[in-house]
């Protein structure tokens, strides 16, 4: 069975050649490429995740066959395999409902290199999630803000490429931050795989040596990779750049790339310095307020908005926030509920981005609050995902969302104290806010209409037979079917889930 | 606080090297010109590699080729980070092709490269 532990090295090759692939097919042959290699490495990190299982500990791969301090090494437990398998599923999904968006928006020449740019993407995504040394770590994150800012520009109208430009300025900012406290660990540590720089920083603090250059360090990492997944307030490029990108760029960047920089924090916390030696130095309570902020404001700002597009894309704000304050909490339940919450904020607000592209195609071609009146009864699966998805960010029962927050308020009851109490407060407060802002786009989208009023065009600018309803396109409505399914597996088998998680948690470190 | 002082002076690179840094940084964050932009980041990241450049340099040591037969490696500078400004370098260089690609999009389109001023066409154009 050793035989397993070489597929997570193979799908980010496979990732990686793809991309190089896809940019000498033709587009239709590149699209169906990209489909099977998502595919398959869903089905891989099901493997990996079964083998990790059985096996009841975290493996490591030697890259190159040069061990410890000199090699560079891939590490896979319960917790990686288990994110692979959701980010592969994510980007099929949202890659195969927003097919057609992709074909309206993307010039025919550009559309193969489309598929280049998500292969890439994933690459990087899956070596975030897998790599063991931090540097490896730098370059993928780096990948990953140039493809991230391609299927943000490759709609190439003048608001997306504005977008994307902006949205690489701050990445880059964040990039750099990252890279000189690399660059400064290294020099206090003399390691770049985690494992090792883990044991150098707990020598050096045992012995009281570097102290402040070493807060220093997890600062900047901290802020850093904080403006790469938008929390707030460094929050500024992401409504710009998730609105004005075609459906399935929104919804691959909020549901993944902004999940892939927490992972890779989250990592460098357990993994190279150490959970303990964060709390000391107390990172984990600015973490803590910078989220709480995040939680109040992004719903704020998510109320002010006239498009649904936009409000989706500040209520992103607002569960990273969630997500940072998970951390920040400090205890382990803390951390789990926030590893749940990128999944229960990755199913979802893909599956709203989704169903935006939907409801766009019967509301004039626009996402604006006035124009969305009774979309629900012209695009009924659109209708219905969104839905789905708005009660699972509100947090209704039988949805993710319900038991993110009471995980949430479990860990803020375990941990006492004045954390509770803020956290409490503000988990009804966010949720209240929540309620008022999907609420008001659940009733317009279902507020009947005169139909007749609704020229309705396809994506080719043809008109629609049957005028007011869309046709329903089977790729689309399976893709939504998956999602919503993905969604209820997840609210409803969520102690399997949790199990998962904490088992994974637990040979993270 | 004379120490703090003598510890600058000491490690002039390293001082210098951060000094670079927060002007890249600073450019790249406020200077409202698209080339100008570019060019912080480049120093940025070039800070970045002098930063490491001479926390890899051992003072009286050759470089890590072995010569004469002398395979002790305490006669060699540490040559990881000389490693790791190569990739840097890889990296800077293919993110300022991808930034300046953008800024011959926006130039075209907006015939200016202050990205103020094609916020506020955007701006307009939304309205």
């Amino acid at each position: 069975m050793e035989i397993f532990t070489n597929i997570p090295c193979i799908s980010i090759v496979l990732c990686l050649m793809s991309g190089v692939i896809c940019s000498v097919l033709n587009w239709k042959a590149a699209r169906i490429w990209t489909y099977t290699v998502n595919f398959l490495l869903a089905c891989a990190s099901f493997a990996v995740l079964i083998y990790t299982i059985s096996t009841g500990e975290a493996f490591v791969f030697r890259m190159g066959h040069f061990s410890a301090p000199w090699g560079n090494e891939i590490r896979a437990g319960i917790l990686e395999a288990v994110l692979a398998m959701f980010f592969s599923i994510i980007m099929l999904f949202s890659l195969l409902a927003g097919s057609k968006h992709i074909e309206a928006d993307v010039k025919e020449s550009k559309r193969k290199y489309y598929y280049t740019l998500v292969n890439l993407m994933m690459s990087s995504l899956l070596a975030l999630v897998y790599t063991n040394d931090i540097f490896t770590g730098y370059v993928f994150v780096e990948i990953n803000t140039i493809s991230a800012c391609g299927l943000v520009a490759i709609k190439d109208d003048g608001q997306s490429v504005v977008a994307s430009a902006k949205y690489m300025i701050m990445s880059l900012l964040g990039s750099g931050t990252f890279l000189i406290s690399i660059c400064l660990l290294y020099d206090i540590t003399g390691h770049l795989l985690m494992s090792d720089i883990k044991r150098a920083v707990g020598e050096l603090l045992a012995t009281g040596q570097y102290v402040e250059p070493f807060t220093m360090i997890i600062s900047l990492m901290t802020i850093g990779l904080a403006i790469k997944s938008a929390l707030f307030p460094f929050h500024a490029w992401l409504p710009d750049a998730h609105t004005a990108s075609t459906i399935s760029s929104s919804s691959i960047l909020s549901s993944l790339v902004l999940k892939a920089y927490i992972v890779l924090l989250i990592k460098i916390f357990y993994r190279a310095i150490g959970w303990e030696n964060i709390l000391e130095a107390g990172i984990n309570n600015i973490i803590f307020v910078f989220g709480i902020a995040a939680m109040i404001m992004g719903s704020v700002f998510a109320a002010a908005q006239k498009d649904v597009k936009r409000m989706v894309a500040y209520s992103s704000v607002a569960q990273i926030g969630y997500i940072f304050m998970g951390f920040g909490i400090g205890t382990t339940a803390g951390v789990i509920a926030s590893l749940f919450h990128i999944f229960t904020h990755g199913a979802a607000k893909s599956m709203i981005f989704i169903s935006l592209g939907g409801i766009k195609d019967v509301s004039h071609h626009s996402t604006l609050f006035k124009d969305i009146k009774g979309a629900g009864f012209r695009n009924k699966a659109a209708g219905i995902a969104f839905s789905v998805g708005a009660f699972s960010m509100i947090g209704i029962p039988l949805f993710p969302g319900f038991i993110s927050k009471i995980n949430y308020a479990q860990a803020a009851i375990e941990v006492g104290h004045g954390k509770m109490v803020l956290i409490l407060v503000t988990l009804a407060l966010s949720t209240i806010l929540n309620c008022l802002y999907f609420f008001h786009a659940l009733i317009d989208l279902y507020t009947p209409t005169d139909i007749d009023e609704y020229e309705t065009l396809d994506m080719y600018g043809e008109r629609e037979e049957n005028p007011g309803f869309i046709k329903a396109r089977p790729l689309y409505v399976s893709a939504i079917c998956g999602f919503i399914l993905l969604n209820f597996f997840i609210g409803i088998k969520c102690d399997l889930v949790l199990e998962l998680l904490s088992k994974g948690l637990g040979m993270f470190g | 606080m004379s120490e703090i002082f003598s510890g600058l002076f000491t490690n002039y690179y390293e001082t210098f090297a951060m000094v670079l840094f927060g002007i890249g940084f600073t450019m790249l964050f406020l200077h409202p010109n698209m080339i100008k932009k570019i060019m912080g980041l480049n120093i940025m990241d070039t800070a970045v590699y002098l930063f490491l450049a001479a926390k890899g340099y051992i003072e009286g040591r050759k470089a890590p080729i072995i010569t004469d037969g002398d395979t002790s490696a305490m006669s060699y500078i540490n040559p990881v980070p000389t490693g790791l400004v190569l990739t840097g370098i890889v990296v800077s260089v293919s993110v300022t092709a991808v930034m300046l690609a953008m800024t011959i999009r926006l130039y075209r389109r907006y015939h200016t490269l202050d990205i103020d001023e094609i916020f506020r066409i955007v701006r307009k154009e939304e309205h």
